[in-house]
């Protein structure tokens, strides 16, 4: 199943001009349970290809949401970049096959 | 004790509902508390030192909140004044603030706070030490700080308490932090400090952090132990679950917030529903700094650009649009060679295939042919001239270029004239460092002025 159709809400957003931070929003704790196992620090560096290292993952089971920052691999505005508030970056992650 | 903060919208210029206003006028508010800035629209605002939003309705709201402040003779605070709080935005803001105080015949006191650097303080920073690189590190060099267009260091409190201390009924920061403003007086009133922080936090983004978020206002309460905070509009609610779930908006670290002289640590904060509409924090943590540090923001130009936008509607071109723009790009790039003697290098052609990839680019993983294809092509140069020089080169081929040699020329849709556009200047932001100062106002300056009623 994908990510985005089990969990609630899947967004992103800038966190300054070089971060991008991804909060998934399980929406209960079964579903974080499942999430939380499902989806690894790993796949979700290698589908924004940046260093699995440079990946913070926070497990916030008070509000079931699952939560990754890493550093842009664009900076945020630069000519390479096509997302200014980095908002559409999650649909790679929500569009992913969980396990 | 307790301080009552008004925060009348995340933003000025955003809009914030008059009733939800009137409702935090009839709290007693001991302040209003309005952020004008972030480096969320890009580089080019802080590169040209401009405004995000309009100076209309930024002086339509401002002048609302101006006859809130007389009525309620309480001090007014913007920080980062015009999206990017350079010294000539906070000019702007003070000729706004003139004008509203003449038409309302307002007799005030104004402090400014200038946050924009020289370059030769920041070189002499990085020189002496005083200076840190933030993840992630970003190589800096004494001659790249002399590219900057402008640099801003982000005030906190005690610049803001400066103003305040001088008697200021309005007072006008530059570039600060989004929390500083709303954090400043109760922590000059002796509040708990964590709390102060913590509460500028949740509320910085207006009623962001409740379930109606365009209502815009919300009233913040610090004490000796926690903050409460409330929407004002009738139909807004802030439960435990809109408050906490408002530290993982755009934070790296849902649970550090880093702030010129110190941290805040919100792990073990407890969220407290009090009434419907209500919640109560407590539980988080302020750790002070051994040294004051600010954080940098500066932007420098990266060339300048113009676009040129062609639609693709016949089927074949649809299908085969990614060949279609390898080979243009491959012919553009020989013919710019041989009539402009240029070469990639000095220049840069960026083709974006608008309804395929363009927002995701190599990264997409959809592979579905559309109806249509944008064909968005950028081109980035050293100067205005030569980016609209080969802007032109490759206008009549964005138009006929074939798919082989031997067919006949296509024609496509070319929505405007001319198809150029020049987007000017582009900006890049490049410093991603701290200065440690001396102390808190080493790199800001504070201004007074007097504005008097006349008649």
């Amino acid at each position: 199943m994908q990510l985005g159709k089990l969990a609630e809400r899947v967004r992103s957003k800038n966190a300054g001009p070089f971060w991008i931070s991804i909060d998934v929003f399980c929406g209960d704790q079964q579903r974080f349970d499942t999430i939380v196992k499902a989806l690894s620090s790993d796949t979700v560096a290698a589908i924004y290809k940046v260093e699995a290292v440079n990946l913070l993952r926070f497990e916030i089971p008070s509000l079931n949401v699952l939560k990754f920052s890493f550093p842009r691999p664009v900076m945020q505005g630069s000519k390479e970049d096509r997302d200014m508030h980095g908002a559409q970056w999650s649909v790679l992650l929500a569009e992913t096959e969980l396990p | 004790m307790s301080t009552r903060v008004l925060i009348p919208s995340g933003v000025l210029g955003l809009g914030f509902s008059d009733e939800a206003l009137h409702n935090g006028i009839k709290a007693r508010p001991d302040i209003i508390a309005i952020d004008g800035g972030s480096t969320d629209s890009g580089p080019w605002y802080l590169g040209t030192g401009n405004s995000k939003y309009s100076q209309a309705v930024c002086r339509a709201e401002w002048r609302k909140l101006m006859e809130a402040r007389a009525e309620l003779g309480v001090p007014l605070i913007i920080g980062s004044c015009g999206t990017c709080g350079v010294d000539d935005m906070v000019d702007w803001m003070a000729e706004i603030t003139r004008e509203i105080a003449t038409e309302f015949g307002q007799s005030l006191k104004i402090a400014k706070i200038y946050s924009s650097q020289p370059h030769a303080f920041i070189v002499e920073r990085l020189n002496s030490g005083n200076w840190r690189a933030l993840e992630p590190e970003l190589p800096i060099a004494v001659n790249d700080i002399e590219s900057a267009s402008n640099i801003v260091a982000l005030a906190g409190v005690e610049q803001i308490q400066q103003a305040l201390l001088a008697g200021a009924d309005i007072v006008l920061a530059g570039r600060a932090t989004d929390t500083a403003s709303i954090a400043a007086l109760p922590i000059a009133n002796g509040e708990n400090i964590a709390a102060a922080w913590h509460g500028a936090k949740i509320t910085e983004c207006g009623a962001l952090c409740s379930t109606h978020p365009t209502s815009g206002v919300v009233l913040l309460d610090v004490d000796h132990t926690g903050f409460t905070v409330t929407p004002m509009a009738a139909d807004a609610h802030c439960t435990p679950h809109t408050v906490s779930a408002h530290m993982l908006y755009e934070n790296a670290d849902p649970f550090h917030l880093h702030e010129p002289g110190g941290t805040l640590d919100v792990t073990n904060a407890h969220y407290e529903a009090i009434d419907q509409k209500s919640v109560r924090v407590t539980g988080s943590r302020w750790i002070t700094d051994d040294t004051y540090t600010v954080k940098l923001e500066a932007a420098r130009s990266a060339g300048y650009q113009t676009t040129l936008l062609a639609l693709l509607r016949e089927r074949r071109y649809v299908e085969n649009a990614r060949q279609w723009i390898e080979r243009l790009h491959a012919f553009l790039t020989t013919l710019i060679s041989e009539r402009l003697a240029m070469e990639p290098v000095s220049y840069d052609l960026d083709f974006r295939l608008i309804g395929m990839s363009a927002t995701l680019g190599a990264q997409e993983r959809r592979d579905t042919i559309p109806t249509e294809v944008g064909v968005l092509l950028t081109v980035t140069a050293q100067s205005a001239e030569q980016s609209m020089e080969i802007a032109r080169l490759c206008n009549p081929h964005m138009l006929h270029f074939p798919l082989t040699d031997h067919e006949e020329l296509p024609t496509f849709a070319f929505p405007f004239s001319p198809v150029e556009t020049a987007r000017g200047e582009l900006y890049e932001f490049f410093i991603n460092h701290v200065i440690t100062l001396d102390n808190p106002m080493q790199a800001f300056r504070l201004e007074t002025e007097t504005i008097n009623a006349t008649g």
